[in-house]
């Protein structure tokens, strides 16, 4: 990936597909100074910084990170030298050097890259650049293991982070990163571990940025037949309560219905009772388990594949329940976001808190902060409460398994999606990214083109190596975003999104399941979306038009000075990115 | 008179229970008593009573607060007032300028029910007796519902106001009595007397011959019916083909004659007739029709294909009962029954069959847009009086086949020539004078908006008006002023317009029609009635200049002749020459199936590009054929997105539009230096997007925070789940992982 522009670093056989991109980008921005963008990617930081080129010595220049990649340019121009470096290469990185080293470099980092490159730089010691161009990789390099902590200015005094299962020790299925109450040590989350069903603790999903209410997912209690207790599981709950002041009751919500949480005490789970947990509220909310949507979404196939039920469309579409189902689960979110929004902190778990709670937390998340509305946010929402806490992926698609009829296999992730799509739907403005994005990451759900959907947990992923031998389905979609953006998108920051769980607005996603009716797939191009980009185009032709008139009319303009707009402001008004 | 009513006193539902107590009421009182409160009456409005102390619920709030003022019943409306009602300044920028908030036009109410001691009674006209109900509820056409409160009224007030009510909305009356007469014998003419002059009201020769000559049709106008000599049923002037004469005319009263409605490019046509009197000898009549075929066939130059529509669509009847079942679905007392219902709502749509309607209106439709389209066939559309369905089939066809009925002139003139000059009754239909003998009423021009609407919500830029437009356009058939929608034909309108005594020595009223828009909006509301999505027809003019009034040549849809090919988007000869071999050689089997001949149409219409320009067809599939929206659920608050909806990106789209104005201005103005001859439309700026709910913009967020709606009584809907749902999630328990 060293695609500095001179022709011996190009050639470069070693140069993968992302390098390539990356130099042909780099090519094409030459002329600009600034550094290459693509769409949704945002400028983080810019240092002054000596790269430590193992072939030319020390070159002086400028990094640039964004959200995407690290792009270096040297001062010096002749030759230039360039560095563009998609983060999502970056496997490790390490500091060097120091206050105790010698020399001028002594400040250096040391960045590994998975395309069998190392690269160094060197930084001046004022003004702690070194540790904040560290700390911006790190975050922005492995946004699972920190998104978790960026938003929030974490560590506080109320929350800390905890490596007490580096090795999977406590939870094979949890990531080896975790967020807990600042009072529970590790020797208390152990023992909460042994309550909780596979070692399931409750830890943090999000904090609310200004009432820092949390939401907490876990796995269900191990109560049992007997109605077991245990006092440090108790403890820690009420811990949770107290980390956000305001919190008087802890509202629990149980994702399913209540007879199936009392039906599992029978095989040793169950739910917090009320003796038990006193300064705890208890909500079921009715999710059905991964069965009765697995027939649900069957049913829904036999109604629309091959042919579209005619006479009786829509009491056949009731009677799938598929839509029913996606109004429970957002009917669910949208009491968590809620919740949270009053201030009150909750936990939500279902029976192994990997399916119903991953839909719970994700769309509740969704729906509390715009971030997880923009392109990368919602990878990194993904990544986070699905992929890193365990959805199980492999059994729950059957990935390359032959055992079609696996009562495991069931679309919980395509449910998620559905409601992701519904929210799209009812906020059409307010998700940076469009249907077709939705689509590709359910296409790709089952390609196994991608590593990111495959096995079922992290520690598993780690022992396959999934990140060094495959690529991430976010690097494909990152490269070719433009596809994927939602031209409405209108970022509003603090917005709390509340769709309306009910019937009447639930749309079934027929560009999704009937897309391979033709007949369907003709219906539904979006004809206000196309004719938004031609207005777009039509805009742009203007504008270019008004440039032009410009520059032939310049002594014009200059006596024209009552114009009600400057024609640079104009210019400048209407070039909104989109 | 705070004796608190039957049902207040010992009720302990929360239903009547008012969050106001009697110290409450003596402040207000007091706030009543220096705040004049005066009513706003309309020119000839008068007030008959009036209940002070009235408590309206208001609907956003599930806890049955409400808010007091003066209840008054007027020969226009029924009307409330409050202290605390928006002023002016605070009420909505998207107002009716007949209406305020709380106002509903006696010809808007549906059905009022009474409630007392618990139960909710439905009130008939004509049996009201002196006691009245503690509550009120009042159920408008336009599907607002109201809740009112007489317990904390005088008791003689009470009873005043709601038997002047009930009188006045739920009883028959004669067409005299309707707010209209009133309003145009006070109002000043030069308000009502304004036209739109770019809609054809075809009251005249002229815009009869300017239609003819539009779409280039092949028939004649004919002044026979001239001061209703023949029929008062029918037009003075209508098209007729060539070989019908005056005494063809004359012979049944009208009946059986083809009336011409338009003209396809090929030389085709479409028209419509009225069955002949049954009582008529077979041979008479058969020999009749006949020639009345010959002479729309041309002699046998153009075939004909005849379409009865009793035989394949629903009867009025039947169109009244799904409605009345499926409008109920829309009717929602309180937040309870919002989410019960949801949990059946496919199903009870399904049920009500309106949908099933709309979809086999739009269906025939088709398949006439097939005949002329495809295989060059002229359609005459047979029905009993051919002013119902006949009328909204005709008008769909039009719609589908020219474009030009997609502009807001267009659609405007269509209405006046097929329904208005076509006699649909109106007043009959919509039951303005609550006559129970007479014919049923049926909202067939209320079906005919819902077919429009649905092309609308399918081919957004195909139409120049907005679904507010068509939203707007469903409300005013129940506001008792339009000459539009008050009677039952055009010579109906001319007697009732005619001074009532010949010695009062006036002119004639003149009614103000419905397309005189600056009556009910103002120039900012009327702009959302315009569609941004609307692609205009290609303009020559490189300078993107539009020349004003341009009249509307019909485009070629499927084009087969090279005279005027599509500029963009159309047909190769070639392919066109194909097609028609195609169409020629199967004609005959078609016919047998028309289902399967729709089918082809559709197959060469999706294989090119779209053109909104063009051909129009609707999708028909099941999930393709949906719910207005905007008109059913805008009053119900449990289904507003705060902040959402589909206005949000039109909303995105006006922004847009209105960037590009200012540049094409910018760019006009440098370009030629001299004043542009572009009209600049007034851009509509609301509220900021995230303070809106979707029903935008028919009603406005209140100062109350919002609170998400969560479903309510979801289980139920669930209760006959497999054995499934008691399974475990993972069987397999501890084999799941690693």
């Amino acid at each position: 990936m060293a695609s500095a522009s001179t022709p011996a670093y190009n050639s470069n056989n070693l140069e993968n597909n992302s390098s390539k991109n990356a130099s042909r980008e780099s090519l094409r921005m030459e002329p600009l100074v600034d550094v290459p963008q693509l769409p949704g990617e945002e400028r983080i930081t810019d240092k002054d910084i000596i790269y430590i080129c193992p072939f030319n010595g020390a070159v002086k220049g400028k990094v640039s990170i964004t959200n995407y990649r690290l792009f270096f340019k040297s001062f010096e121009v002749d030759p230039a030298m360039t560095l563009d470096v998609p983060l999502g290469v970056i496997s490790r990185i390490e500091k060097m050097g120091g206050a105790s080293s010698r020399g001028e470099n002594s400040y250096g980092l040391d960045i590994t890259c998975k395309d069998m490159r190392n690269l160094r730089f060197a930084l001046k010691q004022e003004g702690h650049s070194r540790r904040d161009i560290f700390e911006l990789l790190f975050r922005y390099a492995f946004p699972l293991s920190h998104s978790l902590v960026s938003p929030f200015g974490l560590p506080n005094n109320k929350w800390r982070i905890t490596f007490v299962n580096e090795q999977y020790e406590l939870c094979d299925t949890y990531p080896t990163v975790l967020m807990v109450p600042f009072k529970a040590t590790d020797e208390d989350l152990r023992k909460v571990s042994a309550f909780r069903s596979r070692n399931r603790i409750p830890v943090v999903s999000w904090i609310h940025p200004v009432n820092q209410a949390v939401i907490m997912r876990c796995s269900q209690p191990l109560v049992g037949m007997s109605g077991k207790r245990n006092k440090d599981d108790e403890r820690y709950l009420d811990t949770i309560r107290e980390a956000n002041g305001q919190t008087a009751k802890l509202t629990i919500y149980d994702a399913r219905p209540n007879v199936n949480a009392v039906a599992n005490k029978a095989t040793g789970g169950g739910y917090e009772g009320e003796d038990a947990y006193q300064n705890a509220e208890l909500v079921f909310l009715d999710i059905h388990n991964i069965h009765v949507m697995r027939e649900s979404l069957k049913k829904l196939k036999d109604i629309v594949y091959p042919q579209v039920e005619e006479t009786h469309w829509l009491s056949s579409l009731e009677s799938t329940h598929w839509l029913e189902h996606i109004k429970l689960v957002l009917a669910g979110a949208i009491q968590v976001a809620d919740k949270l929004s009053s201030g009150n902190s909750v936990v939500v778990h279902c029976s192994d808190g990997w399916d119903r709670t991953a839909q719970l937390t994700s769309l509740s998340m969704l729906m509390l902060d715009s971030y997880y509305r923009t392109m990368t946010g919602f990878q990194v929402l993904v990544q986070k409460e699905w992929i890193s806490f365990g959805h199980k992926f492999s059994s729950r698609i059957g990935h390359g398994d032959k055992n079609h009829a696996d009562a495991d296999r069931s679309p919980i992730f395509v449910q998620f999606i559905d409601c992701v799509w519904q929210m799209t739907k009812q906020f059409p403005t307010a998700f940076e990214f469009n249907e077709l994005f939705l689509m590709t990451i359910l296409d790709n759900l089952y390609s196994c083109r991608f590593g990111t959907f495959l096995y079922n947990c992290e520690s598993v992923r780690d022992s396959m190596e999934v990140k060094e031998k495959t690529v991430s389905l976010w690097s494909m979609i990152n490269s070719e975003n433009g596809k994927y953006i939602n031209p409405f998108y209108t970022k509003e920051s603090s917005r709390v999104l509340y769709p309306v769980a009910s019937m009447r607005h639930l749309e079934l996603w027929v560009s999704y399941y009937i897309r391979w009716n033709p007949r369907i797939r003709q219906q539904q191009q979006n004809p206000v979306e196309q004719r938004y980009m031609e207005m777009l185009a039509l805009r742009d032709q203007y504008l270019k038009k008004l440039e032009e008139l410009q520059i032939s009319d310049s002594p014009h303009i200059a006596n024209n000075s009552n114009s009600p707009a400057s024609p640079t402001q104009l210019v400048h008004h209407v070039q909104t990115p989109l | 008179m705070l004796s608190l009513g039957s049902g207040g006193g010992k009720s302990t539902k929360p239903s009547f229970v008012s969050y106001v107590t009697l110290e409450d009421m003596k402040i207000k009182e007091k706030e009543e008593g220096l705040r004049s409160k005066h009513p706003y009456l309309l020119p000839g409005e008068v007030v008959f009573c009036s209940a002070n102390h009235v408590l309206k619920y208001t609907q956003e709030d599930a806890s049955q607060r409400g808010v007091y003022g003066t209840l008054l019943c007027t020969n226009f409306k029924i009307a409330f007032i409050s202290g605390e009602s928006a002023s002016q300044e605070t009420a909505p920028p998207f107002r009716n300028k007949l209406l305020s908030e709380n106002d509903i036009p006696l010809t808007c109410v549906d059905h009022i029910y009474g409630v007392s001691d618990e139960k909710k009674k439905l009130i008939i006209g004509g049996q009201v007796k002196s006691k009245y109900p503690s509550k009120l509820i009042i159920q408008c056409k336009d599907l607002r519902v109201f809740h009112f409160s007489l317990t904390y009224a005088k008791e003689e007030e009470a009873k005043k106001i709601f038997q002047g009510i009930v009188h006045h909305s739920l009883e028959p009356k004669s067409l005299k009595c309707v707010f209209a007469f009133s309003y145009c014998e006070t109002a000043s003419p030069s308000q009502a007397s304004r036209k739109s002059s770019l809609t054809l009201m075809f009251e005249t020769k002229e815009d009869w011959s300017m239609e003819l000559g539009r779409t280039k049709g092949n028939c004649k106008v004919s002044s026979a019916n001239e001061d209703y000599a023949i029929s008062e049923k029918l037009p003075q002037f209508f098209v007729v083909p060539f070989a019908v004469s005056d005494d063809d005319i004359l012979r049944f009263l009208g009946k059986g004659i083809p009336f011409w409605c338009w003209s396809h490019h090929s030389g085709c046509a479409l028209f419509k007739m009225a069955c002949l009197p049954t009582i008529q000898e077979d041979g008479i009549s058969q020999k009749y029709m006949h020639r009345m075929l010959d002479a729309v066939t041309q002699d046998q130059l153009c075939p004909v294909k005849i379409e009865d529509l009793s035989s394949c669509l629903p009867a009025l009847q039947d169109l009244q009962l799904s409605y009345n079942k499926f409008k109920q679905l829309f009717l929602i007392d309180s937040t309870t029954e919002f989410w019960v219902s949801d949990m059946k709502w496919f199903s009870s749509l399904e049920n009500s069959g309106w949908l099933e309607i709309i979809r086999q209106c739009l269906m025939k439709a088709v398949e006439i847009v097939d005949y002329l389209e495809s295989a060059h066939t002229s359609v005459l559309i047979v029905e009993e009086h051919c002013s119902d369905l006949c009328c909204v089939l005709s008008s769909l066809v039009q719609i589908m086949l020219d474009p030009y009925y997609r502009t807001r002139s267009g659609f405007q003139s269509l209405i006046q020539k097929e329904w208005v000059a076509g006699g649909h009754s109106f007043l009959d239909r919509c039951n303005h004078l609550y006559q129970k003998e007479k014919e049923a009423p049926a909202p067939v021009f209320l079906l005919f908006l819902e077919c429009v609407w649905q092309l609308l919500q399918q081919h957004a830029p195909a139409f120049q008006f907005s679904e507010t437009y068509l939203t707007v356009l469903s409300d005013s058939i129940n506001i008792p002023l339009f000459s539009t929608f008050l009677f039952n034909s055009q010579h109906h309108r001319d007697t009732a317009m005619k001074p009532g005594h010949p010695e009062a020595q006036r002119s004639p009223l003149n009614f103000p029609s419905v397309w005189d828009w600056s009556l009910q909006f103002d120039c900012k509301a009327q702009s959302l009635f315009t569609n941004p999505l609307y692609v205009e027809k290609p303009i020559q003019d490189k300078a993107l200049r539009k020349t004003s009034h341009q009249k509307h040549q019909r485009q070629l849809s499927l084009p087969n002749t090279l005279s005027k090919p599509s500029p963009r988007k159309g047909f190769f000869k070639e392919e066109t020459d194909n097609l028609k071999k195609i169409f020629l050689g199967k004609r005959i089997s078609k016919w047998l199936n028309p289902t399967e001949s729709s089918k082809e149409l559709y197959e060469s219409w999706q294989r090119k590009p779209l053109d909104y320009q063009g051909l129009l067809l609707p999708y028909l599939d099941g999930p393709a054929v949906r719910v207005w929206m905007q008109r059913y659920l805008r009053w119900v608050p449990e289904a507003q997105i705060f902040g959402g909806g589909s206005i949000t990106t039109v909303n995105r789209v006006l922004e847009l539009a209105s960037e590009i104005q200012d540049l094409q201005k910018e760019v006009e103005r440098r370009s030629c230096r001299m004043n542009s001859s572009i009209e600049w439309k007034q851009v509509y700026s609301g509220p900021p997007l995230s303070a809106r709910l979707s029903s935008f913009p028919f009603t406005t967020t209140h100062a109350w925070s919002f609170k998400p709606a969560i479903p309510s009584s979801i289980r139920q809907g669930l209760g006959s789940v497999s054995s499934l749902a008691d399974k475990e999630d993972d069987d397999s328990q501890g084999s799941g992982v690693l």
